[in-house]
């Protein structure tokens, strides 16, 4: 589904991405693990043509993105708070990426259901505006958000920060729930070992822009990957 | 501690991607600055031959003092208008171990450096030196200086004081109007002669220099005074605490007669209703549509046709040139969100041009009342408003590729009074002064009917070709779409 080759990105002689190949399948959850700066966001931004690569492309479903703009229907992304509108209500906000997916009003409001557990009565009819919010409620927001017109290829960076602890639990199971009934890629980032081996079927570690290590999940990883880390 | 607010300011604004692409706008800012010194230097040493040749009986001192309370009025709206007040964000520096007093200070001190401040020095003093060369008493030319410094200081800081407390306000403007005509009204029509007592208490000052102390007194007064605001104003839970407002939802169903650009509609509509910034630009259609008062019913510019025009493009375009100068930066807070949503930029900007195509409709049908004035200006407004639909708008969206400076709607830090500025007129003059030059040009030599065509068909012209317009600004939209997210990822 996502191709990446020889994908760099160089800032003012410094290089924070360097990718030669790295194909990740359709369906697959994809977690994004190394420390900050190791370029992670910057790979995300990448994908979704928010920067400029310094050299190579990246594929997204035989799209090259930074040519041709048909990948953005059928992809999802939370990144930041820079993805929310801070002047609307979360409905608002809601119905506008809906109508920019072609999804009408009422077609949202039966998808916004679906997710009842997650906005725990704290999102939807409390006619507050989204920056009025706290930074976990508003992260719920562009989570659900990017999940609008059910996307083929998911991205979340560092979904579970600034989650409360049960929402963290209902969002992997969330996750997991996507993944089981769609046939969605997910992109995650994370800090949280733990999130992450829990919710990804494979875990690629880089560094300094390189990829270090690409792990199948299986019982052994999270302790491996600690084992990588407490250096 | 002082040294290093210096330095980071100096950071801050050498560093801001904004500063880089401003060159143009910095150069233009440097001319005013000279303009303005040499004006005020001109009247500094040209006022009192002027005055003594005028009136030989009177003294031109005195004279001159009379003037002080108009001098008064206008540096006072002048500063409220053009003056940036000192923006700092503190909220870093609250947890540091430094005392909330010298913070205020420093902002307060930071103030009286503003050019505003010097700028009467460059008519005051030459007017001493000569005053001296006429055999004044030179303690009394002295004391004079020293007075006019202080009011000076009077005058930034009691502006300073108008401009915290109506910021809060939702119309900020109407204060300081309010209050100024209210004083002009007072002195006018002799209700309280403000105007002599300013006179007298200046001259008494001149007369017995110790007197200087009460001016002084009432400088430290107000600086006390905006000390107290600013530092109650400098806790968080201060500007935090503000209104989780409950918002009042509209379908805003109309909109959708727009067809595919209908979202980008009702979202630029909330975007100006929901935040105080951009609605202040709507409020700023009534001072556009009330502007032409100021001219049509007086006398004195009955026979300044070309100043009609320039009258008409302004109340027809005031909302293009307050809204249209800053796309996209009101959405400099989501861009990215923008450009990784399924949308096209045509749409994006097609909602903007529909936006300001009906403000200028709409200013045109409100000032069609003006035809009590005559025929013409009716026909002028129609112009102008073509024009403007036809040429400006597109100036302005073309410009907006170039735009880097981002706009912070949500920022509710303390002392920040980020608003209008110099710069953001000074942009609408080449828009406002260009229409009127086409006009002038075919009215001084040809015809009044000349003239109008001109305008009509220059709009014309764009409104013929606005689909292949509108491609080519996409395009430059487009070019510069990576350089204008980071720019607007940079907070401050």
């Amino acid at each position: 589904m996502i191709k990446a080759t020889e994908l760099s990105k160089e800032y003012n002689g410094n290089m924070v991405l360097n990718i030669t190949y790295l194909e990740i399948p359709k369906g697959q959850t994809f977690g994004l693990v190394g420390n900050n700066g190791a370029g992670k966001t910057t790979f995300f931004n990448l994908m979704l043509d928010l920067i400029k690569p310094s050299t190579g492309f990246i594929l997204n479903n035989q799209i090259q993105v930074n040519k041709s703009e048909d990948w953005k229907p059928f992809t999802g992304s939370y990144i930041d708070e820079s993805f929310l509108i801070g002047y609307l209500m979360p409905e608002e906000y809601f119905y506008f990426i809906g109508e920019l997916n072609g999804i009408n009003k009422t077609a949202m409001d039966f998808f916004l259901m679906q997710f009842e557990e997650i906005f725990n009565e704290e999102i939807l009819g409390n006619k507050k505006f989204l920056r009025d919010l706290s930074k976990g409620n508003q992260k719920k927001v562009g989570i659900v958000a990017a999940l609008i017109g059910n996307p083929e290829v998911i991205i979340f960076d560092e979904p579970f920060t600034n989650l409360d602890p049960t929402t963290q639990i209902r969002l992997k199971k969330l996750i997991k729930k996507i993944t089981e009934k769609s046939n969605a890629t997910i992109l995650i980032s994370s800090h949280d070992l733990g999130h992450v081996t829990e919710v990804c079927e494979r875990i690629v570690v880089i560094e300094k822009g390189v990829i270090v290590k690409d792990i199948k999940t299986s019982n052994e990883t999270l302790e491996e990957l600690e084992t990588y880390f407490s250096v | 501690m002082i040294k290093y607010f210096l330095n980071f300011e100096r950071k801050q604004f050498l560093r801001s991607s904004y500063w880089q692409k401003s060159i143009a706008i910095n150069i233009l800012m440097v001319f005013l600055v000279l303009y303005f010194i040499l004006m005020f230097l001109i009247v500094g040493i040209g006022l009192y031959p002027i005055l003594k040749k005028q009136f030989p009986e009177s003294d031109p001192l005195i004279i001159l003092n009379g003037f002080l309370f108009y001098w008064f009025l206008s540096d006072l709206m002048m500063r409220f208008f053009l003056q940036k007040l000192p923006v700092m964000n503190v909220k870093p520096f609250l947890i540091l171990p430094l005392k909330r007093s010298k913070i205020v200070h420093y902002v307060l001190g930071k103030s009286m450096i503003s050019f505003f401040n010097f700028l009467p020095l460059f008519a005051i003093i030459p007017f001493g030196i000569i005053l001296i060369f006429e055999d004044y008493n030179s303690t009394k030319v002295v004391t004079w200086i020293l007075f006019m410094c202080v009011f000076t200081l009077i005058i930034n800081f009691l502006n300073f004081i108008i401009e915290i407390k109506s910021a809060d306000t939702e119309l900020y403007f109407l204060p300081i109007i309010a209050i100024g005509t209210g004083l002009f009204g007072l002195s006018f029509f002799e209700i309280i002669p403000l105007s002599v007592l300013f006179e007298k208490a200046i001259n008494s000052v001149t007369e017995q220099p110790l007197l200087i102390w009460v001016p002084l007194l009432i400088l430290i007064g107000l600086y006390y005074l905006n000390y107290t605001i600013l530092k109650q104003k400098l806790y968080i839970d201060n500007t935090l605490k503000v209104k989780a407002e409950t918002a009042a939802s509209s379908d805003l169903i109309w909109t959708h007669r727009f067809g595919s650009i209908a979202p980008f509609l009702q979202l630029d509509l909330k975007l100006l209703w929901r935040n105080k910034r951009p609605r202040s630009s709507i409020f700023m259609l009534v001072i556009g549509l009330l502007y032409g008062l100021f001219f049509y019913p007086n006398p004195v510019y009955k026979e300044m046709v070309p100043m009609f025009v320039f009258v008409g493009v302004f109340l027809t375009g005031i909302f293009i040139i307050n809204f249209g100068q800053f796309i996209p930066a009101w959405d400099s807070g989501y861009y990215k969100l923008l450009m990784s949503q399924n949308i096209q930029y045509k749409e994006y900007l097609s909602s903007k041009y529909t936006l300001m195509l009906m403000s200028a409709i709409i200013m045109f049908l409100l000032s069609i009342p003006y035809v009590y004035f005559g025929w013409r200006i009716l026909v002028i407004h129609f112009a102008a408003m073509v024009y403007n639909i036809g040429v400006n708008i597109y100036i302005l969206l073309y410009v907006g590729s170039f735009n880097r400076k981002r706009i912070d709607l949500t920022q509710r830090a303390v002392f920040n009074y980020q608003g209008t500025g110099v710069v953001q007129w000074l942009v609408g003059f080449p828009l406002l002064l260009v229409p009127m030059g086409f006009f002038y040009v075919s009215y001084k030599f040809l015809s009044f009917e000349t003239g109008i065509l001109v305008l009509v068909i220059l709009g014309g012209i764009g409104i013929v070709f606005h689909e292949k317009i509108m491609k080519f600004i996409t395009t430059k939209y487009l070019d510069s779409k990576y350089k204008m997210i980071e720019a607007f990822d940079q907070k401050s």
